[in-house]
């Protein structure tokens, strides 16, 4: 069984380039993968395409990569008008946004995760997200076509691993956690606490390790 | 017309009152995130939080905040028994696959038909966002809005068609105001109440399409 532990952060990126796609877990700073961010931060790797509910909040989470000039794109639900690193790269029209609804944006990374090419839904019909897409009716309700989303590499943060990828999360730090983990093609969790194979109760993981590739224990929230 | 309107405080305490025992409730921002204070006594709402958690209780108090315990504007909150946790995945099946009894958002415009324009103003500064606001409105049973009734330059919120970008069309079933309350239905708008000393008229004047009475008109929080 190949060994996912790494010893440390750097070399639980190892591998990630310019020009990659990257997946960011968390919500208001519950599950955000801070130490795996500021580590993305110290590599310098640059052009980085950024999938992400908020795009920052203060001066904290996503904001350092901004800061750094690390991001030309994101894909983003609602990048928050107090993620000012942010805002300042985009009205000097340096980072190019793709605003999706929060749904859709969750919905569309689990279609690559399932094998899926793409999928209808109601949500953006009759909106400026419907632009330019396909729209059909089914049993008189219109749905616009909306594609599937993947990344290179999904940075997220959960609870507690097992050596082989099995994770747990803990409240309302799970969010984006667990989409990500499975749409992404390398996934990176830092976690709390990593325990032996065997010691999480099957009917307790919340996301099998088949989709787990690097895991890396971290001391604290790192916020 | 310079008469008292309602506060903030007095359209969410309106809009509570509208809340089954029971229900499943998602809070948007602004005057909406009132209402979990307001629930009337003897009632018991588990609240929705598009972050993946159904019965959220009250904001933690000081010293007790967990950061992983967070709502949807990131304030530290508390869970009621029966509470569930979630991904966000999940939230949004419970979202848009209309399983949430109600849920409360704010507006900037709501139109004659239920079209419900609230996530972006034109020419404003930023990259704006959507969030869950989209999923929310299309999916919920029934779909509340709380908003002023006038614009801060006195003109009608309430419209034959949203000149503001919309968030969802055909989806608003109520509307509470500073000044009414208003059901849309496919006949049209039905004023039920108006805030106190107000008449129907008055309200109308505020108001682009027309509104149709049917029987007499309560008075808010009488």
């Amino acid at each position: 069984m190949k060994n996912k532990v790494c010893a440390t952060v750097e070399e639980a990126l190892a591998g990630i380039g310019d020009g990659a796609s990257v997946m960011f877990g968390g919500f208001g700073g519950a599950g955000f993968p801070y130490h795996l961010v500021a580590g993305l931060a110290r590599l310098g790797v640059r052009n980085l395409t950024a999938i992400s509910n908020n795009c920052g909040r203060g001066d904290g989470e996503l904001s350092v990569l901004f800061r750094n000039v690390q991001i030309r794109r994101v894909v983003a639900s609602f990048p928050g008008p107090d993620a000012r690193d942010f805002q300042e790269q985009y009205a000097a029209g340096k980072v190019e946004v793709e605003l999706v609804p929060q749904g859709t944006l969750c919905e569309r990374m689990r279609a690559a995760a399932a094998g899926l090419p793409a999928f209808y839904t109601p949500v953006g019909v009759g909106t400026e997200i419907a632009a330019g897409k396909e729209e059909r009716s089914f049993n008189g309700r219109r749905a616009i076509l909306e594609t599937a989303l993947s990344a290179d590499f999904a940075l997220i943060r959960a609870q507690r691993a097992d050596r082989l990828g099995n994770l747990m999360y803990r409240q309302a730090a799970r969010n984006f956690n667990p989409i990500m983990a499975s749409a992404a093609r390398v996934t990176i969790v830092e976690v709390a606490e990593i325990v032996e194979v065997g010691a999480l109760d099957p009917e307790h993981v919340m996301t099998p390790a088949i989709y787990v590739d690097r895991i890396v224990q971290v001391a604290g929230r790192g916020a | 017309m310079n008469k008292p309107r309602l506060t903030r405080e007095q359209i969410a305490q309106r809009a509570a009152l509208e809340l089954p025992d029971g229900a499943t409730v998602n809070l948007g921002w602004g005057i909406p995130n009132l209402i979990a204070d307001r629930v009337p006594s003897g009632r018991t709402i588990y609240f929705h939080s598009e972050n993946g958690i159904l019965g959220m209780g009250p904001r933690a108090k000081p010293g007790e905040e967990d950061p992983d315990l967070v709502d949807a504007m990131k304030v530290p909150v508390t869970l009621i028994a029966g509470a569930s946790f979630f991904s966000q995945l999940e939230s949004h099946m419970m979202t848009r696959g209309g399983h949430l009894d109600v849920a409360v958002l704010g507006g900037l415009q709501v139109a004659e038909n239920g079209d419900l324009a609230n996530w972006k103003v034109p020419g404003a500064k930023g990259s704006g966002g959507i969030g869950g606001a989209m999923d929310i409105a299309v999916g919920a049973r029934r779909l509340m809005v709380t908003m002023e009734h006038t614009a801060k330059d006195g003109s009608p919120k309430i419209v034959k068609r949203c000149a503001y970008p919309v968030t969802a069309i055909e989806c608003v079933k109520t509307i509470v105001t500073d000044l009414a309350l208003i059901d849309v239905t496919r006949e049209g708008l039905v004023l039920r109440e108006v805030a106190p000393g107000w008449t129907a008229e008055e309200v109308q004047q505020l108001t682009e399409p027309k509104l149709r009475v049917a029987g007499a008109v309560g008075a808010m929080l009488a």
